[in-house]
């Protein structure tokens, strides 16, 4: 069945028919192009949805202090809650075996000067975790330490926006900016995903501003970030009972829903994770469409394709055609030119795909891309499909009386 | 060579049945030109597609040169029809996509005769027909003579124990006709068996037996004196 000759008699037939040849290997071709290009869309909608949630640490919880709404133990209501550094050590000491880090973080607002150039920004008093928390990536220099908490050392770490306002071309590492009256040396520039606002902040040692503002011990919020082996249900169970310490701690009623506030990340990780999974479904479903049409479309051509050839086939079969080289000349044919074509409309799909790249960031589009299985997977069972489709008409058209097929017209 | 008794052979019509062969005999030995003859719906073409192994019968025996032809499946009858038969029909069924030289190779394809045997031997009988220049022509280039003889060298070339002809001059010319019927009777000079159906009582004389049929039983059957066609041509 698959002798040279065999192979010359479909190369010649495919050669001598171009037409046909062309409607269902452009099918074929068309069908995979779609589905590469969609799927690998839908993807890149993917990829920009990432991109959007991605930019902080997803293993993290934001603590914040609230204003009393009930009476508890002999307080009063209408009570500030304020944290200091003995409730972060609490923390630290309490939660060791749950935790992967913790930080403070105090914002203040400030007019920060260079030579001629000022302007505001918001400086963010934190613990070296910090940097782990946003994901902040270091452009040049270093980042906080533990030596600089301890020392209570005036060393800034400035974003990549503020270096380009107040310093232009200028080298920023080494030298001293005015922050709020205070002279801070620059040690680290930073750039981060999050955007431009994330890129015009201003980082220092919690303890030095403590320091500035009298030597207080306060603390705007804590952070800590759970191990992410806890998984979601640990991570859930956590917050509770560093709820519950907390409120305990701080006299917090606990039906009182203004004390205290744990924003969870993981919690709203979930949330976008279930709507990245609908996206895909969504894509999914669009082109598991595009592969049943392609299906559909190559079965209409191949029925037509044996049609179009029942009297030919009566010829072959009246000169000695057995129904067995029927069909597989017209199986062979038709998987053969589905192979080409298909392989032919993938690799279509991801030239266009690569060559796209960031060019449709602007419709949400990022890097739209194309898993190498998936796409084989789709032009395989498109080739099944065809040869499937081919192989109903064949059998029949092999089945006729070449009486039959010759008299057709 | 060819052995038929009591052929019978009906049609279903929806509800009616079409009794078109009603006990059919006759013999024909190795070397004979037989025309069959009838006016339409004589059951002349249904006879021939049955030899033909195209149709099948309904009942009666049928054998070709020792062979009994019966209960065939579509694999052994497609086998008999490429070893035994040859067939020239009335609309040539040359495949239009293939030179004149590829289709008179395709029996030999079937015959799983390897290429170039197969386009040396379609090459010989394509110059026994007169057009080994036009070997590479495709059908559409061909006159409808010129077709005729392509097709009766693809009948030819798989060197078959008997020619079927159904109504070969049918789309010719008259001149054409006999020209085609000269070659028909010099491959018969040179042993072969042909049974040439047809209408027209010319080119029936130019064989060397008729059997007239008539509502599906044979009428007549005589030997005749043989027209040679070449003093026309």
């Amino acid at each position: 069945m698959f002798s040279r000759d065999n192979w010359n008699e479909i190369f010649e037939t495919i050669r001598k028919n171009k037409l046909r040849t062309f409607l269902s290997g452009f099918t074929v071709a068309l069908g995979i192009l779609i589905f590469v290009v969609l799927f690998g869309f839908g993807n890149g909608l993917i990829n920009t949805f990432d991109e959007f949630f991605g930019d902080d640490a997803t293993n993290v919880f934001y603590i914040f202090p609230g204003r009393t709404s009930m009476p508890y133990k002999g307080y009063k209501s209408n009570r500030q809650i304020e944290f200091d550094n003995e409730d972060l050590a609490e923390i630290n000491k309490n939660f060791a075996p749950f935790l992967e880090y913790s930080t403070p973080r105090i914002f203040r607002n400030g007019l920060v000067k260079y030579k001629e150039e000022s302007n505001n920004y918001t400086t963010r008093a934190v613990g070296p975790a910090y940097q782990f928390a946003e994901k902040t990536i270091m452009m040049k220099g270093r980042y906080l330490n533990q030596e600089d908490i301890k020392n209570k050392t005036k060393y800034a770490v400035i974003g990549r926006l503020v270096e380009q306002d107040l310093f232009g071309a200028h080298e920023s590492i080494g030298e001293h900016i005015d922050i709020a009256g205070s002279a801070f040396k620059v040690i680290g520039v930073f750039q981060d995903d999050g955007g431009d606002n994330e890129e015009r902040n201003i980082y220092i040692p919690y303890t030095t501003r403590q320091l500035i503002e009298k030597n207080t011990d306060k603390l705007d919020q804590i952070i800590v970030a759970f191990k992410p082996e806890l998984g979601y249900a640990g991570a859930m169970a956590f917050e509770k009972s560093l709820n519950d310490f907390l409120r305990e701690k701080k006299y917090i009623s606990p039906k009182d829903q203004n004390g205290l506030f744990i924003r969870n990340v993981a919690d709203q990780l979930k949330q976008n994770q279930q709507f990245a999974r609908v996206l895909q479904l969504i894509v999914a479903f669009v082109a598991f469409g595009t592969i049943v049409a392609g299906i559909i479309g190559i079965s209409n051509i191949m029925v037509f394709v044996v049609k179009e050839r029942t009297k030919e086939l009566g010829i072959r079969k009246a000169l000695g055609a057995t129904p067995k080289s029927v069909i597989g000349t017209i199986l062979l044919e038709s998987i053969f030119i589905t192979t080409i074509s298909g392989f032919v409309g993938m690799m279509i799909g991801i030239g266009i795909l690569s060559s796209l790249g960031e060019k449709l960031k602007d419709f949400f589009i990022t890097n739209p891309n194309i898993n190498l299985g998936t796409a084989i997977f789709a032009t395989v069972i498109l080739i099944v499909f065809g040869g499937l489709a081919g192989y109903i008409p064949a059998r029949r058209a092999a089945r006729i009386k070449p009486i039959v097929a010759l008299r057709d017209e | 060579m060819i052995e038929i008794k009591d052929l019978h052979k009906s049609y279903k019509m929806g509800s009616n049945s079409l009794h078109v062969l009603k006990g059919i005999n006759f013999k024909a030995e190795a070397g004979e030109l037989v025309a069959i003859m009838g006016s339409s719906g004589s059951g002349k073409s249904t006879l021939l597609n049955i030899l033909g192994m195209l149709d099948e019968a309904d009942s009666g025996e049928y054998t070709l040169d020792g062979v009994p032809i019966k209960n065939l499946n579509e694999t052994k009858a497609a086998k008999y029809r490429n070893k035994f038969l040859g067939f020239i029909f009335q609309s040539f069924n040359l495949i239009n996509y293939k030179s004149a030289l590829e289709n008179v190779a395709l029996p030999l394809y079937y015959q799983r005769i390897p290429r170039k045997e197969r386009l040396a031997k379609s090459m010989k009988y394509l110059e026994m027909v007169g057009l080994k220049e036009w070997s590479h022509h495709l059908p559409n280039e061909l006159s409808g003579g010129q077709k005729q003889r392509v097709a009766i060298a693809r009948a030819m070339v798989g060197e078959p124990k008997v020619l079927l002809a159904d109504e070969l001059t049918g789309a010719l010319d008259s001149t054409t006709s006999y020209e085609v019927m000269d070659l028909i009777q010099k491959i018969n000079d040179q042993g072969n068996t042909i049974l040439v159906v047809t209408h027209e009582n010319d080119i029936a004389h130019m064989c060397k037996r008729i059997i007239h049929l008539k509502d599906g039983v044979i009428e007549k059957d005589e030997k005749v004196k043989q027209v040679r066609a070449s003093q026309y041509v």
